[in-house]
């Protein structure tokens, strides 16, 4: 366990290293643009997994809390040119508050009806935005970037190093979680609510607790979207799109291991940004679909559980 | 502003779109009230349907309503595959079916949708109809004939799939199935071979309320997205699987849509569904007519 820790640490300074390294050598603009989906997405992915892998409780709010980080954003800006530090900052304590009303909601809902409960959620919020004016309403706002500071040679350059922190953030808290009593406790109110609650498994804290760590990264993940797209609008930040590609992505990675949602969100992302630009965007989202579908029914373990069976296999072969 | 007719128009043109809107639930009434199937699915499963109801009316110049009788056996027969595979896939092997299970629907529905698009393009597509296009004049009232059209047949249909489900033997051992299944096994019946007929009952009605949706409003790919809200708001609100709790239910929301939109406008349209449903689940989660306690 001890060895595994340091590898882990040592892995993140090296993964921080190469980042601030692209930052500097790569001139062409492009793979941070696209780069920079992809991390976005291992957090979210991380982030969703916190709730949806450990609890068991399928969260389709992502959209949700992805959109009030963009939102959050965009409303500090505009009221006070808010730094980009700050937006996120923001973001995260808005993320946490609704994760903790989401938390709440888990005491009367559990199961499908949970999961519907985040669908309503997203649309609602969706909807208040919409009708509210002075964040651009339903035509959207265009913002304009402040200048960039040093050490970074341009925006979208630092975009990407800070999405990268987030992504060792998530990661961090991810595998944390996982290896102390709250995920130990998550995964036994996952298996049977009841039985951890007789147990002495404090379930409602736990689940607030997810609920609040998942939504603040989310939202965290959502702030600085605003400034990389420079412009926001309802309908794109709120897209389901958001919630089925991170579902997908923990999916496919597998939930069983903090692992899991990263290779998830790195295969099912880099795919996506190749199909986006070599053939559509609509059939880019039919791949998700047809790949959502494939895994839920043939590896409902994910890669990770397909990874484990095949050890398994053949350590009981050598035997 | 405000007056008493132009709420009392409200209300009118509310609840025929409530009574279509309980034709648009009644499948998933029975699939996901009865069945327990998280049945996300079924307003793309609608929208499809809808598409073949505007290809048979576009190109071969068919009423849509008779090209939503013709699409029905075909939809009976895809809802009983569709079980199938469900069932294989997901309730066999147990543990946390309706999770996966909603994932799964998730997929599939956004499959239908790009399937659409790539097929049929974003735009929004309608059917031509005699009686589409024309209103009924009370007064100062002006009701268009194509909700009338929609509420007459949304009526006639939840009655019917109302009385087959108390009335014939196969709808009694369809709640039967859905009250203990393990108790029809006992009594040598086969609840997997019921809940699959009930499976392609559900699905075989979307032909008929296909044919209402795109006759009552032109109909686009990402339609469904809007439905999952009004479809689950009525069975929910309903109380799971009470066909005259979804009539009920379904008015509640029509009257509800139809008053904000005349209150509010248009935009704030699209969360009175989602919000109803948000409430009826923190509030009362076993619905008006619950079956459950």
């Amino acid at each position: 366990m001890k060895r595994n820790g340091i590898f882990f640490w040592v892995g993140a300074a090296v993964f921080l290293i190469a980042i601030a390294l692209m930052t500097k050598l790569i001139t062409n603009e492009y793979p941070f643009f696209a780069g920079y989906v992809i991390l976005q997405f291992i957090v979210l992915a991380v982030a969703w997994s916190i709730l949806g892998g450990h609890a068991g409780y399928v969260n389709f709010g992502t959209s949700a809390f992805f959109g009030m980080g963009v939102y959050t954003a965009v409303f500090l800006f505009k009221v006070a040119g808010a730094p980009l530090l700050v937006q996120i900052a923001a973001a995260a304590a808005v993320g946490a508050l609704m994760g903790f009303a989401l938390g709440l909601l888990t005491l009367r809902m559990q199961g499908i009806f949970f999961s519907i409960a985040t669908i309503a959620l997203t649309i609602v919020i969706e909807t208040s935005i919409t009708n509210w004016r002075y964040v651009g309403g339903a035509a959207g706002i265009q913002l304009q970037r402040p200048p960039v500071t040093w050490p970074f040679s341009g925006y979208v350059q630092m975009l990407f190093f800070v999405q990268a922190v987030l992504v060792v953030l998530a990661v961090v808290v991810s595998r944390y979680i996982q290896n102390s009593w709250i995920g130990r406790g998550l995964q036994a109110l996952r298996d049977d609510e009841l039985a951890a609650e007789c147990t002495g498994v404090p379930t409602l804290r736990l689940k607030v607790l997810a609920c609040v760590v998942s939504g603040a990264l989310m939202c965290a993940a959502g702030a600085p979207a605003a400034m990389y797209l420079q412009y926001a609008d309802p309908s794109s930040a709120f897209n389901l799109n958001y919630s089925v590609s991170t579902l997908a992505m923990s999916l496919i990675g597998g939930t069983a291991h903090w692992a899991g949602p990263i290779v998830g969100a790195i295969l099912l992302g880099t795919t996506q940004q190749l199909l986006t630009v070599t053939i559509s965007s609509e059939v880019n989202v039919l791949v998700l679909g047809v790949m959502l579908v494939l895994f839920v029914v043939a590896a409902p373990e994910g890669l990770i559980g397909l990874l484990r069976r095949i050890r398994r296999h053949r350590r009981e072969g050598k035997q | 502003m405000f007056s008493f007719e132009l709420l009392l128009d409200a209300v009118v043109l509310g609840v025929l779109l409530g009574c279509f809107y309980a034709a648009v639930s009644l499948g998933l009434s029975v699939a996901f009230g009865l069945l327990d199937v998280p049945h996300v699915a079924h307003p793309a499963f609608l929208v499809l349907a809808s598409y073949a109801v505007y290809v048979l009316n576009e190109f071969y110049g068919i009423d849509p309503l008779l090209a939503g009788l013709l699409i029905t056996p075909f939809l009976f027969v895809f809802g009983l595959a569709a079980y199938r595979l469900y069932y294989e896939t997901f309730e066999k092997r147990g543990s946390d079916a309706g999770v996966r299970g909603i994932a799964f629907f998730f997929g599939i529905a956004f499959i239908i949708e790009v399937l659409i698009i790539l097929q049929f393009g974003v735009d929004q597509r309608s059917v031509t109809a005699t009686y589409i296009g024309k209103a009924w004049r009370i007064g100062d009232m002006r009701i268009p004939y194509r909700l009338v059209v929609a509420f007459a047949v949304a009526t006639l249909l939840t009655t019917l799939l109302a009385l087959y489900l108390s009335k014939t033997f196969m709808g009694r051992a369809i709640r039967a199935v859905a009250q203990d299944q393990e108790a029809l096994r006992l009594m040598g019946a086969n609840p997997i071979r019921i809940k699959q007929w009930a499976f392609g009952i559900a699905t075989a009605v979307l032909g008929i309320a296909g044919a209402l949706l795109i006759i009552v409003a032109p109909v686009d790919p990402t339609l469904d997205r809007a439905y999952i809200g009004r479809t689950f708001c009525v069975v929910v609100m309903a109380g799971l699987g009470s066909m005259t709790g979804t009539l009920v239910a379904a008015i509640i929301l029509g009257v509800a849509e139809s008053i904000v939109l005349t209150l509010f406008g248009a935009s704030w349209a699209p969360a009175i569904s989602f919000a109803m449903l948000l409430g009826v689940l923190a509030v009362r989660p076993q619905g008006l007519f619950g079956r459950r306690s």
